[in-house]
Order: structure tokens, then sequence, then C-alpha cells
């Protein structure tokens, strides 16, 4: 068998035309072969979602879906593709659950649906009795070998979770106590979910991120490894979507968002946003998408109780964790002497447009200043709220101290000036 | 008198719940409800307009490109500006290569395990017990059919992908056209993929589904419904109105179609699980609270009129208006429809690379308005597609999508008359009311999907009122 060293360089390595998929096939079929990994069961469990996951695992090329199916997984439960139905469907789940215990993957597509218990998202009819998502996942989540979150929703709340989340739906791993692999993307990538798969059936757990992630795909971020990187470095810069030139300054995502998008692209290697002209959304990023929004302002939106408002009114503290990952990019980048002058020029700051309001670095400074009410006990106690509030947040970020530690230091230096 | 539920009904996208009363082996009534609720127009307000044309796709990983063009379509209006004529011609290929995807999938991962037995192993057993009446060896051959037209489909994202970025989820339809720009290169890749898809659809998936036809002759007569027809039109074919296929109205299989006036579409909520209002809406004005313990209620999905009428969308609708296909409305006649409406489309699509013009621009740069309001109406593979969006201060105010599976779902409206699949329901022979297989073919031809169905739209919450 392949080491998992080898695996994982063939992960990595992803040139056009040869798919992860067509590498990885021939060794997981001679493991099979020499007994040393099983068909592995696989239950699909579809909540809170759009299905997109489950149509991107469709656009698996090499293997083909009938090698995959029939080769690789054993995938008894996936409500898309199983010719039960009804209560002989709900017989198989159960069956595979009873007698693989401890042996099936889960797979999860979709948020967690949790208003009124959950029954905002019924799945299925046991004697009788409507059983919500949650209630199912909970179950059997428990008794799988591996629990995989596929897509931002599962892994993260994602866009089924956004402000103002009438569902009240949260990531997979929000529910359960257990440890959940995360494969992030609006959807998730048929290769990193292939590729996830494989490496579960045959080496066990990858390693992970701090979010989970898998650092095969997840390892780099998509701004590292652009191809436009290099308009980047020599400050040419776009001003509208379909422009040449980076889209950094139209909101590109790329600096905060982890993925390796621009050397793996999509559907079979043919293409991927910022080569065809728009700028990454940050889908594989964990705050997609409310933290992603504008998707072409450098700045995100802050959701507070009672409503949106622009970053400008609560001050550049609060303005979001990309906006602080962005601009301490740039900021990095212009300290280190990476960019030439030409960048520095680039990257002035047009005048914002009436229709558009861009909110800039400089402007939000200034607002700063101007603003009586953006004490440091003001902005603090709003964070709190805020990461109160937004679900996400409240989960990612309260673990980690230092970032408030960080964000505090930074307050106080604001106030001073 | 017999009342069974199907939960999940499996094989369409995402959860349902389908409950029939039998009588003397005949379906006597039916209820149909979506069991998710997600509430993505209220996670659409208050949004970025410039945002929304690529995240309203999230509603539906299936039919994800037609809400970025329905999305994009509003607010063209709203923004009264038009697309390139370049933009609009990659705009319609790439809907169409979605359609190529989804009619495939719809036929032959989810349409055929109910007339043929696949390979002996999950996800196609345990099987379902029924009248399998294919003999063996053709079983085989539209099995191989099944794999190849899942590469097909493969396929026809990888075409869209050329254009769009990336599948499901497209990411370059704007308000104007798209970011991507024609090159010969991507011309000839996009033909090469093109010409495979239509060699598949001409050989196998039309002679296919003409064969189900055939062994299954007795679904010429069931799922009739209504025979009320409606279609918003689909791809544009150059700047104004004038589409390929054009929009319309028929009544009661009438050969004769009318024309369409979106002023006459409502909206209610007598069956579904919302807060009652007495009057009935035009999508503009809706304003709904979910509500679980609304007695009479059973679904998520609310019940769109027209002229007080249910109508059904989809291929067969499209075909019947533009006077392509006008044999019939039924299971049959629904799945034949949906092919031979592929074929017309593929031909569309060679007529568009045609007219691509290199150097050309494929967007239309505008300025956004603070203040405005559209409405975008287009088909989508299952139907009937809108999308209304108000704007004001430069954020959406109010947004409002009615799916084409919300048309051909709802529940039963105030007078207790039947959605159209209800209403299809009706009839249809049951010989196993342990596995329902026949309402499954019946509900199936409609190329359901329910996560996009389930909508709803304005809650009593004050925005804007919370200031720092």
């Amino acid at each position: 068998m392949l080491s998992r060293r080898e695996f994982l360089k063939l992960c990595m390595q992803t040139t056009a035309g040869m798919s992860l998929a067509r590498l990885l096939r021939p060794e997981i079929l001679k493991a099979l072969d020499q007994g040393e990994i099983t068909r592995s069961p696989v239950i699909w469990l579809e909540l809170g979602s759009c299905t997109g996951e489950s149509i991107s695992l469709d656009n698996t090329l090499d293997p083909d879906l009938k090698r995959l199916f029939l080769e690789i997984i054993d995938l008894r439960y996936h409500w898309l593709f199983i010719q039960a139905q009804g209560e002989l469907a709900i017989k198989t789940l159960f069956k595979t659950v009873e007698e693989d215990a401890g042996r099936f993957i889960l797979v999860v597509e979709g948020s967690v649906v949790t208003r009124n218990d959950g029954m905002y998202n019924i799945v299925l009819d046991r004697n009788g009795q409507l059983i919500p998502g949650i209630q199912l996942l909970k179950e059997i989540a428990p008794q799988a070998k591996h629990v995989v979150a596929v897509g931002a929703c599962a892994a993260f709340g994602g866009p089924g979770a956004a402000y103002p989340n009438p569902a009240k739906a949260v990531g997979v791993q929000d529910i359960l106590n257990l440890k959940v692999i995360n494969i992030p993307g609006c959807p998730s990538h048929t290769e990193w979910m292939v590729g996830t798969l494989a490496h579960l059936i045959m080496y066990g757990e990858p390693e992970l991120n701090n979010y989970n992630c898998p650092t095969m795909f997840f390892g780099k971020t998509i701004h590292d490894l652009c191809h436009r990187r290099s308009d980047y470095d020599n400050g040419k810069f776009a001003n509208y979507p379909g422009d040449e030139g980076c889209f950094y300054k139209i909101g590109c995502k790329g600096p905060v968002t982890y993925a390796d998008c621009p050397t793996r692209q999509w559907n079979n290697h043919i293409n991927w946003p910022v080569k065809a002209g728009i700028p990454c959304i940050g889908c594989a990023n964990p705050h997609f998408p409310d933290g992603m929004m504008p998707y072409f302002e450098h700045l995100p939106d802050i959701y507070l109780p009672g409503g949106k408002t622009r970053i400008e009114k609560i001050g550049a503290t609060l303005g979001g964790i990309t906006a602080l990952g962005i601009s301490s990019h740039m900021i990095g980048s212009i300290l280190t002497g990476r960019m030439g002058k030409n960048q520095i020029k680039g990257t002035q700051l047009r005048e914002p447009n009436p229709g558009e309001k861009a909110p800039v670095q400089e402007k939000i400074l200034d607002n700063l200043e101007k603003t009586e009410k953006t004490s440091q006990e003001l902005v603090l106690s709003k964070l709190d709220e805020i990461l109160r509030y937004q679900h996400n947040l409240n989960i990612k970020l309260m673990k980690k101290p230092s970032f408030l530690k960080k964000l505090k230091f930074w307050v106080k230096k604001k106030d001073e000036k | 008198m017999v009342k069974k539920r199907i939960l999940p009904l499996t094989r369409v996208h995402e959860p349902m719940q389908v409950e029939v009363e039998v009588n003397d082996g005949q379906v006597t009534d039916a209820w149909v409800s979506g069991t998710l609720f997600r509430g993505f127009e209220l996670m659409l307000e208050n949004r970025d307009p410039r945002d929304t044309a690529i995240y309203a796709q999230r509603i539906c990983g299936i039919c994800s490109t037609a809400h970025a063009v329905a999305g994009a379509l509003a607010l063209e209006e709203a923004y009264n500006i038009q697309p390139t004529p370049n933009g609009s011609l990659i705009r319609n290929l790439i809907f169409g290569s979605d359609f190529i995807q989804n009619h495939l999938r719809q036929f032959y991962v989810l349409t055929l395990p109910d007339y043929a037995r696949g390979p002996n192993t999950s996800p196609f057993r345990p099987l379902l017990k029924g009248d399998y009446k294919i003999p063996k060896n053709i079983e085989e051959k539209l099995y191989e059919n099944y794999w190849k037209a899942t590469e097909i489909s493969a396929k026809a994202h990888q075409m869209l992908a050329i254009w769009g970025a990336k599948a499901p989820h497209q990411q370059t339809i704007l308000p104007g056209g798209v970011t991507e720009k024609p090159t010969a290169e991507k011309i000839n890749m996009f033909t090469a993929l093109l010409r495979e898809a239509e060699k598949f659809v001409v050989e196998k998936y039309i002679p296919d589904v003409y064969t189900i036809a055939e062994y299954y002759p007795e679904y010429y007569n069931i799922g009739k419904g209504y025979g009320n027809l409606m279609s918003y039109g689909l791809f544009p074919s150059g700047p104004g109105n004038d589409k390929h296929f054009k929009p319309g109205i028929v009544e009661k299989f009438s050969r004769k179609p009318s024309q369409l006036d979106p002023r006459k579409i409502t909206e209610e909520v007598e069956h579904s699980w919302y807060k009652q209002d007495e009057a009935q809406h035009h999508p503009y004005e809706e304003e709904t609270v979910p509500d679980m313990d609304k007695p009479q209620a059973y679904s998520w999905v609310k019940t769109p009129l027209y002229n007080n009428k249910p109508f059904e969308g989809g291929p067969i609708a499209r075909m019947w208006i533009n006077e392509k296909y006008q044999k019939g409305v039924s299971v049959n006649d629904r799945n034949i429809a949906r092919a031979l409406e592929l074929k017309e489309i593929i031909n569309f699509m060679y007529l568009w690379l045609e007219k691509l013009n290199l150097g050309q621009p494929t967007l239309n740069k505008h300025e956004p308005k603070p203040t405005a309001e559209g409405a975008g109406l287009t088909d989508s593979m299952r139907g009937q597609l809108g999308h209304w969006v108000k704007i004001k201060n430069g954020r959406t105010a109010h947004y409002q999508i009615i799916t084409p599976s919300a048309w051909n779902y709802s529940p039963k409206d105030k007078n207790n008359r039947r959605g159209p699949v209800e209403e299809a329901l009706i009839g249809t022979p049951v010989e196993s009311l342990d596995s329902l297989i026949e309402v499954g073919r019946v509900i199936r031809c409609f190329d359901p999907c329910f996560s996009c169905s389930v909508h709803v739209i304005k809650g009593n919450r004050k925005l804007d009122k919370y200031l720092i």
C-alpha cells in the first residue's frame, strides 16, 4: 500500500488533466484487492442543505461514480441515490447503524436545524413518529467510525445559518461531542470529499488544522497560491470584476481563505473564480457567508441584535475578523518591503463612490477619531455582544483568548492615538 | 380506506413527505409537503444587492444557475440595464449546460430505479416491491447508460465551469452579464464537450425514455393533473424580451396558449405553516411569519396561484406552450417532453456559440442605484422561477422568491383545491401499500427539488432601529 507520506504528496500535487482520484484509484483498488482495506459502509445524511455537496460528489470523474459506488465505498443510505423509499429506506439505515456500528463513515451534508427542537427539519417517519434531523444525527453519530461534515453548512453553519438564521441552524460539531472532520466550501470540491474519504479508508484520520479541516487541502491561503499573486506584488489592481489584475481592492477574500482552488481548480481542473474574473467570496472560510459579505468590498457587514450596521458606525475594532486579516496582511507586505513603490501607489484607496460607499481603512480610522462613542469599553462590550450573537464567531473565537487580547491591545493603541 | 405516509420520499433533492389516501387500490386524495425550513428570503434582506445573485444560488444546489440568472435579471430590471450581447449568450451557455446536467440526472439517477433494477448492491438494494417489467438484458443496457449519464452530467458541469468558474454554485453571472470572456480555446473545449453530450442525448437518453414508456404504457394515463400549464419563457434570444422558449399559459389541456400576465400571480398560506393573513398577496407585498402550531397546515411550501388557479411548470409546459409537444400530459409525457426539450436546447447552444464575438465585452459595467425595485422571471429546469427585489438605501429591503417546486408541489388552497402534483396523484393505481412505488413514479416525473420550494418572507422584526 502507498505510504501515508506518498498519499499526501499525491493529494497536494495536482496538475491539470491529472485528477487526484485518478492517482488514488489504482492504489485503493490494490489495497482492497490485497485485503489491506475493505469497502467502507457509508451513511450520507442530508439535513438543512441545498443538495450542493451531493451534486458536487456526482461530479467526480476519476474515479467516476460507478467506481466510487461499486469499488471504493458501500453507499448504504443517501436519499438521492437509494432505490428504496419510505419504510424500506429507514430499515436499511438502521440496519447499517446496528450491524456496522464502529465501522461505517457518517457523512453529514447541510446545517443542523435546531428551531422548535429541530422540527423545522423532519427527516423521517419511524413507526408514525416524525424524527427531526438533529435527533437522528445525535442518535447515529456515536456509532460511526468517523463523522465527516461536508460543505460550509455542515461544517460551520454556512449559508444555512446566515443572519438572521431563521431556522436557528448550526454546524455539526456544535451539536456532537465527537470529533468531526470538516470539509468546508460552498459546495465542497469533489476531490476534497473523495480525497478525505480515501484517506479515512486507507490511513484513518488525516492531519487537521485548528478548524478540523484536512491540511492537505486547506493548508495554504488562496492568496498565496493565486496565479494573480504577481499582480498583487506588482501593484496591478482591478477596479471591477472581469478586469485584469489582482482583485484585492474589490473585496477578494483570498487572503483569509485557506483552500487550494487556484492549483486544483474546479470541475476536473477547468476553471476557478479568480481565473474567471470574479473575486474569491471565501466560501471555504469558517465565517462564510456573513463574515465574507459584501463580496465586493474589503470589510464585512456586522450583524447586531436588531439589525445590521455598517462597519464605520462601530469603529475599526469591530471591522470583522476578515478585515483584520486582510488589512494586516497588506500592512505586513508593505512593511516587509515585498511590494514595490508602484504597489503602494496602486493601493492608494480610490475615492469612495457615493452609490457604493466603499469603507476604507483610513476612512474608518478617521471615523473612529470623530465618533465620541467609540471608547474602549463600549467597543469591547459591543464586541462581546456580537461574539455572543454570531454563533459561529462565538464558538470559534471565544476559545481563542489570544485573539481577544490582540484586539484589546489594538483598541487601546488606536484610542491613545 | 387507508392512509399512508412516505417519509422520506427518496431520490428527490431534499426531504419530502407524501401522504396518500388509498381506496380499492387507487389513490383518492393526497397531501404533499416539504419538511425543511431554512428561511432564505429573510437572509437575503439587508444585504448588498450586488451579492444577491451569487448568494441566492445557495438556496438550491441542483438548479443553482437558475437562481443566479433570475437574481441577475431582477437587478437588471431594478438598475435599468441590459447585459451585453456576449454576456447574454454566455449566460445562456452556462444555463444550458446546467439543463444538460439536470435533465440527465433527473432521468437516470432519480427516475430510472423506479422502473428498472440496478446492480445487486447498495445503493440499488434493497429493492422496493413493484412491477418491474423490463427484461434483464435491457435493464443491463439501461444501467450501462446510467453510469455513462453520470459521467456526461459531470462533464456538463465541466462545460458550465468553462464560463462559470465552478459548479454547482457558479460565480460569474452578475447583473450586466458575466465576468468570464470568450476565447477560441474555451469555445473549442466547450464545443467538444457539447458534441459528446449531444451524442449521448440523441443515441441513449431519448431512446431510453421511450423504452420505459413502451414497457409501461399505462403511465400515459396516470398522473394527468389539471392540464394547467405555465411558463415564464426561457433563454433570451436577443435584446428586449424575446425568448427562445416563449412564455405563456395553457388551461385545461387547451392547444392554444394564451398570454402570461405576471400581475396575476399571488400566493396564499391556508395550509402552510405560516401565520394566517386574510388576503392573497402579490410577491412584492407578501409578509409572513412561520407558525408550526397552525392546525390545518401540513407543509412549508406555500400555495402560489395564477388568476386564482393552480398551475404546473416544467419541460412539458414549455414544450406545449411552444407547440413542440402536445401529445398529452402524463407521467410518460413529462419524461418524454423533458428529453426532447434537451435536444432543442443543445441545438440552441450551437447557435449561441456561433454568435459569440471574441474581443467584445461580456459585462455591462454600471453603478448600483440606492433605491429601486425589479423582478426577474425565467423558467428553470423544473418550471417557472421568479425573484422579486426591493432596494432601499443601497440595501435589499425585500426579497421574495417563488420557485417552480412551490408551484408544482403546493399544498391545497383556501377552497381545498389540490396542488398540481396532488391532483396528478389522484387515480394512481397502487399495488402494494408497503412500497407505493407507483406514487413515487408520479412524483418524480415532475423533477422535484425541495431545498428551494420552502420559503418565508418578511417577519415582524424591526430592522435598522438599532443604533450604536
